[in-house]
């Protein structure tokens, strides 16, 4: 047998995080329109503003629905979504609020376990907090009193909503508009909950702050909303990954996410995304339509974006910087993997508006299988952008030859002094490497692993150390069975 | 026993046959050459006992120390003793060369059943090896081959050889594209390697590398078969007189 039939061997690999939590669920009907809005806000508790807005996002996105319902300019495939069939709240039933972890259902604690997620006193000791979202309500949330000393606000969506209305009414929908986009548009009408970061002045938040995502209702879309904000000089760290259980059906996944560092700020955003990405002949899997984008508003403000993307049926994803302050910097380092039947389509969009913008754009893809990877980017340097500088860097990695790598790099320069500088490659994954490794002793699976990570080093050596080793086991499993 | 015991190998590269029966023995001790014209199969052979995919065996055995070598992975052969130091040494981007040589001898060892070293011990290991070969330190946290020039590669591949402690060594064309004061320093490096335990083949183009690396035997590698055998003064005479009298003579049993 060849290599290239060996390696396709290696990653046909089940998911390994199948399952089902059967948890009583309080849900909505299937279907879309304003009472379902309402009843959204009503049964959240929201106040005025909030439903006002979701219902001007609704009606922004009805009317695009009507017209030329999603955007079809990504390099992507699937069936029309019926957005009616879709029920767009559910949450675990909660008899009365919940005082500590002993408190949560059992079911839920087995699924966290289940997943590995450190919910407890492990968790502690990893010095790592989370703000654990299990379907669409935040369920638990640990080490608040510690954030809390530090002044930092760390808690789902729903409490920030109630208890710090000023903060989101003044920075919700100010980076990604309800307008921005279709589905941007239905995240803001029907977004159930998500995390809300913000760091005051001068404060280094003292631990990184992590999220878990998961999906579990069936047929229920995951719309996730997330806002972080580091006022002047502040720092944080975000990391959020995501596993999610075997389903038939596709699963529509659209987040937002939306960054705002002030003066002198960072912030720093790491993503590992492994929702269920459908079986080998392609059945199944989400549909991962996120929209994320960062504002450096103020001077000396910096965003740094670094995702492994190895799941999900479609990912349709582009974190990106405004880069509006001057001397303001944006980062974005990718790593995506398609596999099987999985499409991916991402990249990121760099907008330099202020003098001595820096962006630095590092993306690897990698496909297998059948997969399609695409990377998609923009850098656009606008008139007051003196000095504005970007370096792009893009590689493809092929396994296989069924699978595809595509390039969409768009560039618009509008100020003479900008310095742009554009490196791609494509390569296969080579025989000759991973024959050159097993003369040495070293097993075929163990080379691939190791060329694999030789090729993504420049991303995961932007991830936080734990989330680094896991990206890498990731990456091997998400492989196995494609090479030998 | 002998080390490497070749009888009647036949091998096809995409059904075309390229090896015709070669038939060869080496010794613990022992350093042999092969030498021969282009697209004599040298290079076939070499690959052939490295165990690389796409080399199908059609005829003929091959044992490695009493093993047959024809059953066995690429790693497998490694494991057992058996290096290739490869005519064109394959770039591995983002990979340290400390880390893969690090990676290489820990599974060797581990299929001894010996501890792994770490780091701590590694590196000082690989320092004095790397001296050896003239090697700037600078070249250890350099990814694997990458940017190397012609002759940095072929000295890095004698560097794994004295790390790694082969059996036997097969040096595919380490020769070619190096200079003349490289192909000392890799000569040097190889010869510091002979031992009584241990067997290196030199497969090669040119003479020149064998006044450096002086052979015990020279074999004559033409069309897929061993035509000729002899000693060092064999690799002289192929020098002045060239290959294409050798072709006329019959096949002749090598020992």
């Amino acid at each position: 047998m060849s290599t290239i039939n060996q390696i396709e061997d290696l990653t046909k690999q089940e998911y390994k995080w199948g399952f089902v939590t059967s948890v009583e669920e309080d849900r909505l009907p299937n279907g879309l329109n304003e009472d379902i809005i309402r009843a959204i806000a009503q049964k959240k508790g929201e106040p005025e503003f909030m439903l006002e807005w979701r219902l001007k996002s609704y009606r922004y996105w009805a009317s695009q629905e009507q017209k030329q319902a999603e955007p079809k300019w990504a390099n992507v495939k699937y069936p029309p979504i019926d957005y009616q069939a879709l029920s767009y709240y559910s949450a675990p039933k909660q008899k009365k609020e919940l005082k500590s972890l002993e408190e949560v259902d059992p079911e839920i604690l087995k699924t966290y376990e289940k997943l590995g997620i450190p919910l407890h006193e492990q968790k502690l000791l990893a010095g790592v907090a989370v703000d654990a979202v299990f379907d669409s309500v935040s369920v638990a949330t640990t080490f608040k009193e510690k954030l809390k000393e530090a002044g930092v606000i760390f808690c789902s969506f729903s409490d920030a909503v109630k208890e710090h209305p000023e903060l989101v009414k003044k920075y919700l929908g100010s980076v990604v508009p309800y307008t921005d986009n279709f589905f941007a548009a239905l995240n803001s009408a029907v977004f159930s909950d998500g995390s809300f970061v913000y760091v005051p002045k001068g404060v280094r938040c003292p631990m990184e702050l992590s999220t878990y995502f998961r999906i579990n209702a069936q047929n229920t879309g995951q719309f996730e909303r997330t806002l972080i904000i580091a006022d002047e000089g502040a720092y944080v760290s975000y990391l959020e990954g995501c596993t999610a259980p075997v389903r038939d059906e596709n699963q529509l996944h659209a987040a937002v996410v939306e960054l705002i560092a002030h003066d002198n700020a960072t912030i720093k955003y790491s993503t590992v995304q492994n929702w269920y990405p459908g079986d080998k002949e392609g059945k199944g899997g989400i549909y991962n339509f996120v929209t994320k984008r960062g504002k450096c508003l103020g001077k000396n403000s910096k965003i740094s974006w670094t995702q492994v993307e190895t799941g999900s049926a479609i990912t349709w994803k582009y974190p990106s910087c405004i880069l509006q302050g001057d001397n303001s910097v944006g980062e974005f380092y990718s790593v995506a993997l398609t596999n099987n039947y999985q499409q991916a389509d991402t990249g990121t969009k760099m907008i330099h508006i202020g003098k001595n913008t820096k962006s630095t754009v590092v993306s690897k893809g990698i496909s297998a299988g059948h997969g399609q990877n695409t990377y998609r980017g923009g850098v656009k340097i606008l008139k007051g952008a003196t000095g504005a500088r970007n370096y792009t860097q893009c590689d493809s990695l092929l396994i296989g030859d069924k699978c595809g790598a595509h390039t969409f790099p768009y560039i618009e320069v509008r100020n003479a002094s900008a310095r742009m500088e554009h490196e791609a490659s494509t390569s296969k994954i080579g025989e000759d490497q991973i024959f050159y490794l097993q003369q040495r002793g070293i097993s075929k699976e163990e080379a691939v692993s190791m060329i694999i990570n030789g090729f993504c080093k420049a991303v995961f050596r932007e991830l936080p150390m734990e989330f680094a080793v896991e990206a890498q086991k990731l990456l091997s499993i998400s492989l196995e069975g494609s090479v030998g | 026993m002998s080390l490497l015991e070749i009888k009647n190998l036949h091998a096809s590269v995409n059904g075309n046959e390229i090896l015709r029966g070669v038939n060869l023995t080496v010794n613990p001790g022992e350093v042999h050459s092969i030498m021969g014209p282009n697209g004599s199969g040298k290079s076939t052979l070499a690959q052939v006992l490295a165990r690389r995919e796409n080399y199908e065996v059609t005829q003929g055995s091959v044992q490695l120390a009493g093993k047959d070598l024809l059953a066995m992975k690429p790693e497998e052969a490694a494991c057992e003793g058996l290096f290739l130091a490869f005519q064109y040494p394959v770039e591995i981007p983002g990979i340290s060369n400390a880390y893969f040589l690090r990676a290489a001898l820990n599974a060797l060892r581990k299929s001894r059943g010996e501890d792994e070293l770490d780091a701590m011990d590694f590196l000082p290991l690989l320092k004095e090896k790397m001296r050896l070969l003239e090697m700037d330190e600078k070249f250890l946290n350099r990814p694997v081959n990458e940017g190397f020039s012609g002759g940095e590669k072929k000295r890095n591949e004698i560097v794994q050889m004295a790390v790694l402690e082969p059996r036997l060594a097969v040096l595919d064309e380490t020769d070619s594209g190096l200079d003349i004061d490289a192909l000392k320093v890799v000569a040097k490096g190889v010869n510091a390697m002979r031992s009584k335990d241990r067997a290196i083949v030199v497969v090669t183009h040119y003479q020149r590398l064998l006044n450096y690396i002086v052979p015990d035997y020279v074999h004559v590698l033409v069309n897929g078969r061993i035509v000729k055998s002899g000693g060092p003064e064999l690799a002289l005479e192929l020098e002045a007189k060239g290959y294409s009298w050798t072709e006329a003579e019959p096949a002749a049993i090598s020992r």
